[in-house]
């Protein structure tokens, strides 16, 4: 029920920001990220950004992931 | 496409499946409460790689599949009278209400127009001030903002033509009908990853505390769903029973605040009518007083005419992880994507839908 | 001659003609005006192949062509599916009154070069208008005829068990180009339809390779439902893989935006085509070489069904799924 994806801020005019995913370009509405900054990951849906995207975090995923990954090697 | 394509990686994949085929032992059963997590974990085929010990099933988080015809009849009605423009999420044409679908009355020469966002409908209005644009506010916790957002928008715009007609509906009040019915035990909840976005992790704190059920909140790509099913495994072979977060760069406890504020200023609880589940108290979502007068319950006066539910379809039991669409009777033979009967048909994330979809005729 | 198209200009009389004669006839090559009777006459020889598609796109301009672009090639592709030569075809016009004149203009240039490339002759056709509301600015249909050379044979019921399947490209560029262009749904994007005539990347295919079993451009309903017509036509399990399959990251990350499957994306200048295994190396060389063909890649083979035929797709995980026809049509899915 949530169809959403993550897009990067490239610029901000007003409450509107515009995002851009795998080079698309599309404009998303703010008001439900006011804090939003140029260069911030934001999950979009509908047509409005709903969260941020923490990137550290997703990093960290990431490299647990690629731990669980060395881990099943070596198990073997 | 960035922190998307990395959570699709086939050769992680084996990482995640090896620390869940380790650390499972005893059978266990999880389920997705979100359609979208249903249509991930067949897309990718998810059931394939986990043990035998751990089975999935699908519940009710499909707001279209748990729209009422009664609600569907009202919207057709709404879309029927003259002047009206009905603004409405795609998948929504094709649900078939008492006796027709909104695809169907369109077809007819009704106005309907499908909208990507709740913004374009407000749009609609302001270009149209002849005509009274009715929203379709269809969704969880995830959408509800948006729609809120857009009312408040056309607030500012000083909009007199647009009103919107809510089917907006909570989860957890859902989880906990379920729950409560006892109709089918789990051992952890794939917790809803967009939803928990708006509402934060915390909204599922009672799952673990008053049932005992081990709750992790998912992403969407298939080693975020991997990842979870890995965590509920470990809680569920410690006996423990705690929220989670999976979904860590998408989810904080809290959730988002903002939007939570802008449902609240918005939208009040109120029942809400499930398909399949009858009423659930404090499950939907009602303009306040303040906002009456976008609220098309209380601007139209809609005479939608008797309700009649399919004869034989148990979306209802499908919907509450009761049955599997395999156990329809109509399932593959009456209703199939091409002719469905049921709203789990319909949708492109209900279980019966993607059943077909992903597994064929035989489920 | 006025500015927008008028019940006169399909009325047989004095406007009708001007209006073929200064705007249409130039635009279109191939036929001699001195000749403009009520039919065409050609003369064939051997087996002839004979196709019509009717084109009610709307927008009628897309970002990569337009209504007329898309009559001509896919008119073309449908020939050359058979492996037969296009040659002739027929263009008629259904125009709702009020259509501006220069539309008319670009749509008829964009015929001509398309024609062009494509080496099709169109030797005949018909032109009408209807009141204003009773047609969508433009429709347009077509008949095509071509050659199918001594000794090529290709269909569906060809595909065997061992065959590979190749792809001449990327997949959904048109559908997503159009859906970029709709009400509500603009994002800002470089996509071009792929829309393209196939004839010349078909001979190359046929000139590399006698044991091409079957050809077919995937168009409304996608990939995925061309390979399920293929595979009910010869009663065989395709299986393709996922990460073999190209696709543009615009094209991907507008179907991640609306909830699409790009299996399931229009495309209109792409083919699949079915192969001996021994062959499938030099056809597909020989399809890179041309500019239609450059990201082609073999995407996945025949094998023998289970009990009923089927379409697979190994998925990035490396598990399996079935892939069904396109039911209905193609909603952008919030939920």
């Amino acid at each position: 029920m949530c169809v959403a994806v993550p897009a990067l801020v490239r610029s901000i005019e007003g409450e509107l920001a515009t995002v851009e995913l795998g080079g698309i370009n599309q404009q998303v509405s703010l008001r439900l990220t006011p804090e939003v900054k140029v260069g911030d990951y934001v999950i979009v849906h509908t047509g409005y950004a709903i969260n941020v995207l923490d990137q550290e975090e997703a990093e960290e995923t990431l490299r647990l992931f690629e731990q669980m990954a060395n881990a099943a090697e070596e198990g073997r | 496409m960035k922190y998307a394509s990395e959570f699709r990686q086939g050769k992680l994949a084996g990482g995640v499946v090896a620390s869940i085929s380790r650390a499972s032992r005893r059978p266990v059963t999880f389920m997705e409460f979100c359609g979208s997590h249903t249509v991930a974990i067949f897309r990718y085929g998810i059931r394939q790689v986990l043990p035998k010990t751990v089975t999935t099933v699908s519940g009710p988080g499909c707001p279209i599949c748990v729209t009422a015809n009664s609600d569907l009849d009202k919207a057709i009605a709404l879309a029927l009278i003259p002047g009206v423009i009905l603004a409405s999420f795609g998948d929504v044409l094709r649900v078939p209400g008492s006796k027709t679908s909104l695809q169907s009355v369109r077809a007819e020469g009704a106005d309907i127009r499908v909208v990507y966002s709740a913004m374009d409908a407000v749009r609609i209005a302001q270009q149209n001030p002849d005509q009274r644009v009715v929203l379709l506010g269809i969704g969880f916790e995830t959408t509800a903002p948006t729609i809120a957002a857009a009312i408040l928008q056309a607030e500012e715009m000083g909009l007199r033509n647009f009103t919107v007609l809510s089917w907006h509906k909570l989860c957890p009040p859902a989880i906990k009908a379920l729950l409560d019915a006892g109709d089918v035990a789990l051992d952890g909840l794939i917790c809803p990853g967009h939803v928990s976005a708006i509402t934060g992790a915390a909204a599922w704190e009672f799952i673990a505390q008053d049932y005992g059920i081990p709750c992790v909140v998912s992403g969407f790509e298939p080693l975020d769903i991997l990842h979870c099913i890995d965590m509920l495994v470990a809680q569920a072979e410690n006996g423990q029973a705690k929220v989670e977060i999976a979904y860590r760069r998408g989810v904080q406890q809290n959730g988002n605040v903002t939007a939570q504020h802008l449902m609240e200023t918005v939208f009040e609880s109120c029942d809400a009518d499930w398909r399949g589940m009858g009423t659930i108290p404090h499950s939907g979502l009602r303009l306040r007083e303040d906002y009456a007068r976008f609220d098309a319950d209380r601007e139209f006066t809609i005479v939608p005419g008797p309700t009649r539910e399919p004869q034989g379809c148990i979306c209802g039991d499908v919907l509450r992880a009761v049955k599997t669409p395999v156990d329809c009777p109509l399932f593959g033979k009456s209703c199939t994507p091409e002719t469905p009967v049921g709203a789990c048909m319909v949708s492109s994330e209900g279980s019966c839908f993607t059943y077909y979809l992903y597994g064929g005729k035989n489920g | 001659m006025a500015d927008t198209i008028l019940m006169a200009h399909g009325s047989g009389g004095k406007l009708a003609h001007r209006l073929v004669e200064d705007l249409i006839m130039p635009a279109i090559s191939g036929t001699d005006p001195a000749r403009l009777d009520d039919s065409a006459i050609i003369e064939l020889r051997g087996r002839m192949a004979f196709t019509t598609d009717s084109y009610v796109i709307d927008p009628i301009f897309f970002p990569g062509g337009d209504i007329g672009k898309l009559a001509v090639c896919g008119t073309t592709n449908d020939l050359s599916m058979s492996g037969a030569r296009p040659l002739y075809m027929s263009l008629s016009f259904i125009i709702e009154e009020g259509l501006p004149v220069s539309d008319l203009k670009r749509i008829l240039e964009s015929i001509h070069s398309a024609a062009d490339e494509a080496g099709v002759r169109i030797v005949t056709g018909d032109t009408k208008v209807v009141d204003h509301g009773n047609a969508d600015k433009l429709y347009v249909n077509t008949a095509g005829i071509g050659t199918i050379p001594t000794g090529v044979d290709i269909s569906g019921a060809n595909i065997r068990p061992g065959d590979k399947v190749i792809l001449s490209g990327t997949i959904g560029d048109h559908g997503i180009a159009i859906m970029s262009k709709r009400e509500g749904l603009q994002f800002g994007t470089n996509l071009l339809s792929d829309c393209a005539p196939l004839n010349k990347l078909v001979e190359d295919m046929i000139g590399a390779s006698d044991n091409i079993h079957a050809l077919r451009d995937p168009t409304r309903g996608g990939l995925a439902t061309t390979l399920n017509e293929l595979c009910l036509q010869s009663g065989t399990k395709v299986v393709v893989e996922e990460k073999k399959i190209p696709i543009r990251d615009e094209v991907a990350a507008a179907c991640e935006m609306l909830g699409l499957d790009p299996m399931y994306v229009a495309n209109e200048g792409k083919l699949v085509a079915f192969v001996t295994p021994s062959d499938a190396g030099k056809v597909l060389s020989a399809m890179r070489l041309n500019k239609y063909g450059t990201d082609s890649a073999i995407i996945g083979e025949v094998e023998e069904p289970d009990e009923a035929p089927s379409v697979v797709m190994k998925t990035l995980l490396g598990t399996s799924r079935l892939i069904d026809i396109l039911v209905g049509d193609l909603l952008p899915r919030i939920c």
